[in-house]
């Protein structure tokens, strides 16, 4: 088998480990989120719902452990829906020409790069995870070892697929796109309904009827699901509300994952296709 | 590709792109190099991206690196180098898969005269190594140094093919140029002479492609023109050049339209 993407993903990965400001800032964002709105929010949550009854039976979580895992999922989507502006620098500078007029078969570019978000994020994701245990977040608790390193594996399987997903599609936009500008505005743009139509920062279930079904469509909200079932439970209450996950929703929402990264990954095969040597 | 069929290194460029990416190496014309990667990284990922094994990768990059003189700055970001060390690091990297044909666009542009004839000195040495080259300049005096045979290319088409001597010879063995008081009636006398080739007009003189040696031609030449009533004012006699050789296929002087283009073709050995 041709190892080409492996190329592909060696120099992407050399770069990012290269710039220790961007590599810092990369990992430290992610948790101030978590420090700074999680915190806050938390506060507030916590007195607004401190009147409501507990579910008997059912056990309660702090937001700030409801949002940890949105914190994950939001940082994976903006490293993945960015992770594909290197293309758009090397097409524009010309590097791109050289990768092109090899014999590497253009598919290994986009699988390259997708592996090298997929790293990007497992990287943040447990720095985040670590940020986060120390912070007070209640991920795992009462899990034995197995059960942690099945609940990781679990976990790293949605955030992989995710972040391919939109790797993909921003692989996609970047080889279509002419100037970094124009891609950041469409990036933006993009991260808004994504962000916003899912369950990462708060309940979906009250939403209004349309943002209900965007929600459910959204590969955001399945991730965010997949996260809080194999760190928080299939069954727990926060903010007054109760959350359950069966198996079979939980089947679904990889499912949606795994069927939204192949799209995007035809998509951007597509895309590349298109792009000529000049 | 309009028509036609192309064939490099053996391979129909139709049937087996691949085989042909394979035989070929390209130094672009404008800088394609990754301002983020060390100069060793650059020639480490184009070995990767054509499949080579490992050792020969590292083999290779210690070879071109001295070729190049660049060994000690292996381990400089690429956005440190010069402009002339950038131009012999893409030389390298072009090189890097030992390609059987190495295509060259104005590898020497906007470098200082020191840094261009080290190049051409690199060009030198990689075509006796076996390699063809294809190099296209604006400068003609690289073409007349480096090739063994030179195209004129001007609005997209080959003018005229050969190899350097045989393309100043078709303009004859000298080149005169003179002021006159009266040029038109200079050439009308030059013209009937049997070892006058040709004659061009140039803003205040004649040029005179001339047939013979024209160190003896010269006295002759004069004495016809004075005796002819003409004043000279001004003379010079040199060997035709590849500026001469342009000029006279493609009829003006060189401009950077981007139209015309001289292709140099360095035959390998193998």
């Amino acid at each position: 088998m041709h190892k080409g993407f492996l190329t592909i993903y060696w120099r992407d990965m050399l770069r990012f480990v290269r710039f220790r400001t961007l590599l810092f800032t990369s990992l430290v964002q992610p948790a101030l989120w978590l420090a700074f709105f999680g915190v806050a929010m938390s506060n507030n949550f916590e007195r607004l719902t401190a009147t409501m009854p507990v579910i008997p039976g059912v056990r309660a979580v702090g937001y700030l452990t409801f949002i940890g895992a949105g914190v994950i999922a939001m940082t994976t989507l903006f490293t993945s829906l960015f992770g594909g502006t290197v293309l758009l620098f090397d097409k524009n500078w010309g590097l791109m020409r050289e990768t092109l007029s090899s014999p590497l078969p253009r598919i290994h570019i986009i699988i390259g790069i997708g592996l090298s978000a997929m790293t990007k994020s497992f990287i943040q994701a447990t720095v985040i995870m670590v940020f986060g245990l120390l912070l007070g977040v209640q991920f795992f608790e009462g899990y034995t070892a197995a059960q942690i390193l099945v609940s990781l594996f679990g976990i790293m399987l949605f955030i992989g697929t995710f972040s391919l997903g939109f790797l993909f599609l921003s692989a996609a936009i970047a080889i279509t796109m002419e100037s970094p500008e124009g891609m950041q505005a469409v990036i933006t743009l993009l991260t808004m309904p994504f962000f916003f139509t899912s369950n990462a920062l708060y309940p979906a279930n009250s939403f209004p009827p349309v943002l209900r079904t965007l929600s459910t469509v959204n590969p955001l909200t399945h991730l965010v699901s997949g996260i809080r079932y194999f760190a928080i439970g299939s069954d727990f209450s926060s903010i007054g509300l109760r959350y359950t996950y069966t198996q079979g929703e939980m089947l679904v929402s990889f499912l949606a994952l795994l069927a939204f990264a192949g799209i995007m990954f035809l998509i951007a095969r597509w895309r590349f296709t298109k792009v000529t040597v000049t | 590709m309009q028509k036609g069929r192309v064939t490099i290194a053996g391979h129909d460029l139709r049937t087996e792109p691949e085989k042909v990416r394979e035989s070929i190496g390209i130094v672009f014309q404008e800088l394609t190099l990754d301002r983020d990667m060390t100069v060793r990284e650059t020639l480490e990922y184009h070995g990767r991206l054509y499949s080579m094994p490992k050792a020969q990768r590292k083999a290779r990059v210690d070879e071109l690196l001295s070729l190049v003189e660049l060994e000690a700055k292996s381990d400089v970001l690429t956005r440190y180098l010069s402009g002339g060390m950038k131009r012999r690091l893409e030389i390298a990297r072009g090189l890097m898969t030992r390609p059987k044909v190495l295509f060259m666009d104005e590898p020497t542009i906007g470098l200082d005269p020191q840094t261009r004839i080290r190049i051409w000195d690199y060009v030198r040495d990689i075509n006796r190594q076996g390699t063809t080259i294809f190099l296209t300049t604006h400068y003609m005096d690289e073409a007349d140094q480096l090739s063994d045979y030179i195209s004129i290319i001007d609005h997209g088409q080959i003018i005229a093919t050969g190899k350097p001597w045989e393309l100043k010879n078709a303009l004859g063995q000298d080149v005169i140029y003179l002021e006159t008081s009266d040029n038109q009636e200079a050439s009308d006398i030059l013209r009937k002479l049997g070892t006058v080739k040709g004659i061009r007009d140039k803003s205040k003189g004649i040029i005179v492609m001339v047939n013979v040696d024209g160190t003896y031609l010269l006295p002759e030449i004069m004495d016809k023109l004075r005796n002819g009533g003409i004043k000279i004012r001004a003379v010079n006699l040199k060997k035709p050049s590849m500026d001469d050789v342009f000029v006279h296929y493609t009829g003006r002087e060189l401009r950077d339209t981007g139209t015309e283009k001289t292709v140099v073709v360095k035959s390998g050995g193998r």
